[in-house]
C-alpha cells in the first residue's frame, strides 16, 4: 500500500518507510534522534485495564526495537458514548500505567465516539542516531534472539469463545502486557547489529522483513522457537486466526518451509503477535552473553536462527 | 442408519463457524457432522479440527460455499428419532429433545415494559442452562427478537455458539419489513418449523 506513497528523501530521515521498519527516525542533532511511531487496536481481552495495558505495551515495544527510549505519548481512544465511561476509565489507566513504567509522560490525546473501542498510542522517543537499531543491519555471522514466545494470535482467538484455558491464557496476557524494555536494555548492554519487534505479521513476516531489507538469508530452527503453552493444541483445534491465512498466502513463494511440517507448527509460524518480543540480530560471539543477560532479567528468550549471506536461487528465509 | 448433524456456518466470523462444527462432534457419539462454510478460513481451520481430532474429513465445493463431511465413530450407527429429514439430528446425550417456541417478543400480559424485561432474561438464563435446549423457533413479533436492535441478540449469540439452532419464521421477517435485519441464526419456513416441533420430544411455547 505504501508504495503508492511518494518516497522520501530528506538526509534527516534516518529510517521512513521503504525498509517495513517499526518507526520513523528522525535526526534532530548530530547527536539526537526523534523517533515517532502510532499503534492501536480493538480490545483483546474482556478486562479493560489490562487491555489499556497490552495496546500501550504494544505502541511502546517499536520504540524499543529501534533502539530508543521513549519520552512522551498520546492517547488514540475510540469509544462509544453508549458505554460506561468506568470502562474507558479503566483503559486509559492500563495504558498510564505502562508508559509510567517505560519512563515516559502521558501527555494527552485525541479520543472520538465510535461504534467499536480502540485504544493505543502515539508514542516519540529520542535515540542517538549512531544507536538506532533498524531491521536493515543484520549480517551474515549474526544469530537472531527472540525475547517472547509466540502463539498470541491463536490464544485470542481461542478467548473469544472460551475456549482457551484460564491458566494457559493468563501467561499469555502477562507476556503481552510486558514491556520490551527489559529486553532492549541488555541487547543494548551486549551490542545488536538489527532488532525489530514481531507483531501483526508473525514471526515469519517480521523475519522475511529483515532478511529483506538487510540483504541477508536467514535460516530459523522451527524445534528452537518458544511457543506458548497450549498454542499448538488450540492451532489443531482449528482456533487459527484469518489474518494467519493472509500472512502465509503473502509469502508463500518466498519462504522455505521443511518439507513435512506439521499445518499446527505452520500456525504458528504465520500467527499474528499482539505486543509480541524482539527479534535482535547479534554477533554469533555475543549471543550466549546475551542470552544470558536476557534470561537474568528474567526474560525467556530463545536463539531461534542464524543470518549468511544470501545464496543465488535459495530463498531469504529458511525453516529447517 | 447413521446420524447426521447438519451446521450452517455460513455469514459467521471466524473462529465461530469452527467452534460450531466442534460442538456438532460433541454432541454426537457417531455419524457425520455436516458443515456449511462460505470461505477458505472456515473451511481450512474446520478441516484442521477434523485432522486434530484424527476424523476423517471430506470437502466440496459449492458455488462460493464449502461443504464439509466429517466422520465420527466409524460409521457405528446409533439409534435416534424418525423425522424423515436427511438432516435428523441426535438428542443431547444429557438431555432431550427441546424446542422453544417464541410467539412474541415479551412475555405475558398485560405488562408490555415487564414483558420486554422477561424476555431478554429468559433468553440470558437460557445460555447459563444445561441441557441447553435443540431448537429456538421466533413466529410473529417473536423474529423482533433475533433482529437488529434486539437486546436479547448476545445471549441469542452465545446459544448458537453453544449448538442451539435458531430459526426465525420468513413470513414474520417480510411481513414486519426485517428481512435484511436478521443479525442471528437462520430464516426458516413454515415446512420445517412444523417438522421440529414434530420431532421434538417438548415444545415449550412462549410469548
Amino acid at each position: 500500500m505504501l508504495r503508492d506513497l511518494p518516497m522520501l528523501s530528506d538526509s534527516r530521515l534516518l529510517v521512513g518507510h521503504e525498509t517495513s521498519d517499526d518507526a520513523a527516525v528522525y535526526r534532530l542533532r548530530p547527536d539526537l534522534a526523534l523517533i515517532q511511531t502510532v499503534d492501536f487496536f480493538t480490545p483483546v481481552v474482556d478486562d479493560p485495564f489490562l487491555y489499556g495495558q497490552i495496546a500501550a505495551a504494544n505502541a511502546l515495544s517499536d520504540i524499543y526495537a529501534m533502539g530508543g527510549s521513549p519520552l512522551l505519548a498520546l492517547n488514540i481512544v475510540c469509544f462509544p458514548s453508549c458505554l460506561d465511561p468506568g470502562i474507558l476509565r479503566d483503559i486509559l489507566c492500563g495504558g498510564a500505567q505502562k508508559v509510567k513504567e517505560a519512563g515516559g509522560l502521558l501527555a494527552g490525546g485525541h479520543s472520538i465516539d465510535d461504534n467499536e473501542p480502540k485504544y493505543g498510542l502515539a508514542v516519540t522517543g529520542t535515540v542517538k542516531p549512531e544507536e538506532v537499531w533498524s531491521n536493515a543491519t543484520a549480517v551474515p555471522g549474526d544469530v537472531l534472539v527472540l525475547t517472547k514466545p509466540i502463539g498470541t494470535g491463536l490464544f485470542l482467538t481461542a478467548n473469544k469463545v472460551d475456549l482457551a484455558s484460564e491458566d494457559e491464557f493468563a501467561v499469555v496476557c502477562t507476556s503481552m502486557a510486558e514491556l520490551n524494555a527489559a529486553a532492549a536494555k541488555a541487547a543494548r548492554e551486549v551490542g545488536a547489529s538489527a532488532c525489530t519487534d514481531i507483531t501483526g505479521f508473525g514471526l515469519m513476516g517480521h523475519v522475511y522483513e529483515l532478511a529483506l531489507a538487510s540483504q541477508v538469508l536467514v535460516q530459523i530452527y522451527l524445534d528452537a522457537v518458544p511457543l506458548f503453552a497450549g498454542a499448538v493444541d488450540l492451532a489443531r483445534q482449528g482456533l487459527v486466526p484469518a489474518a494467519t491465512y493472509r500472512n502465509r498466502d503473502s509469502l508463500e513463494t518466498k519462504v522455505s518451509l521443511p518439507p513435512g511440517l506439521p499445518a499446527s507448527m505452520s500456525d504458528l509460524l504465520f500467527d499474528p503477535q499482539t505486543s509480541g518480543g524482539l527479534l535482535l540480530s547479534v554477533p554469533a560471539s555475543q549471543s550466549t552473553s546475551l542470552l544470558a543477560a536476557l534470561r537474568q532479567r528474567g526474560i525467556q528468550a530463545a536463539a531461534i536462527g542464524e543470518v549468511k549471506a544470501v545464496q543465488p536461487d535459495e530463498p531469504l528465509l529458511k525453516v529447517l | 442408519m447413521d446420524t447426521e448433524l447438519r451446521v450452517d456456518a455460513r455469514g459467521l466470523a471466524c473462529p465461530l463457524p469452527v467452534v460450531k462444527t466442534k460442538k456438532a462432534i460433541e454432541n454426537i457419539d457417531s455419524g457425520k457432522v455436516v458443515a456449511i462454510v462460505d470461505n477458505t478460513v472456515a473451511r481450512d481451520n474446520i478441516m484442521k479440527l477434523a485432522q486434530g481430532l484424527s476424523l476423517p474429513v471430506d470437502v466440496v465445493a459449492d458455488g462460493t460455499d464449502f461443504i464439509l463431511s466429517i466422520m465420527k465413530g466409524g460409521g457405528v450407527a446409533v439409534a435416534e428419532p424418525e423425522t424423515g429429514s436427511e438432516a435428523a439430528v441426535l438428542p443431547e446425550r444429557s438431555g432431550k429433545n427441546v424446542v422453544i417456541l417464541f410467539q412474541a417478543d415479551t412475555i405475558g400480559r398485560p405488562e408490555q415494559e415487564l414483558g420486554d424485561v422477561l424476555a431478554k432474561s429468559f433468553l440470558y438464563a437460557l445460555t447459563e442452562c444445561t441441557p441447553t435446549p435443540r431448537t429456538l423457533i421466533f413466529l410473529n413479533g417473536g423474529v423482533r427478537l433475533t433482529c437488529t436492535g434486539s437486546e436479547a441478540l448476545p445471549s441469542l449469540k452465545t446459544l448458537e455458539v453453544q449448538g442451539v439452532e435458531i430459526l426465525s419464521c420468513g413470513t414474520c421477517l417480510d411481513y414486519l419489513e426485517l428481512k435484511g435485519e436478521l443479525e442471528v441464526g437462520t430464516v426458516s419456513n413454515m415446512f420445517s418449523i412444523i417438522e421440529k416441533l414434530m420431532a421434538a420430544d417438548k415444545v415449550i411455547t412462549v410469548g
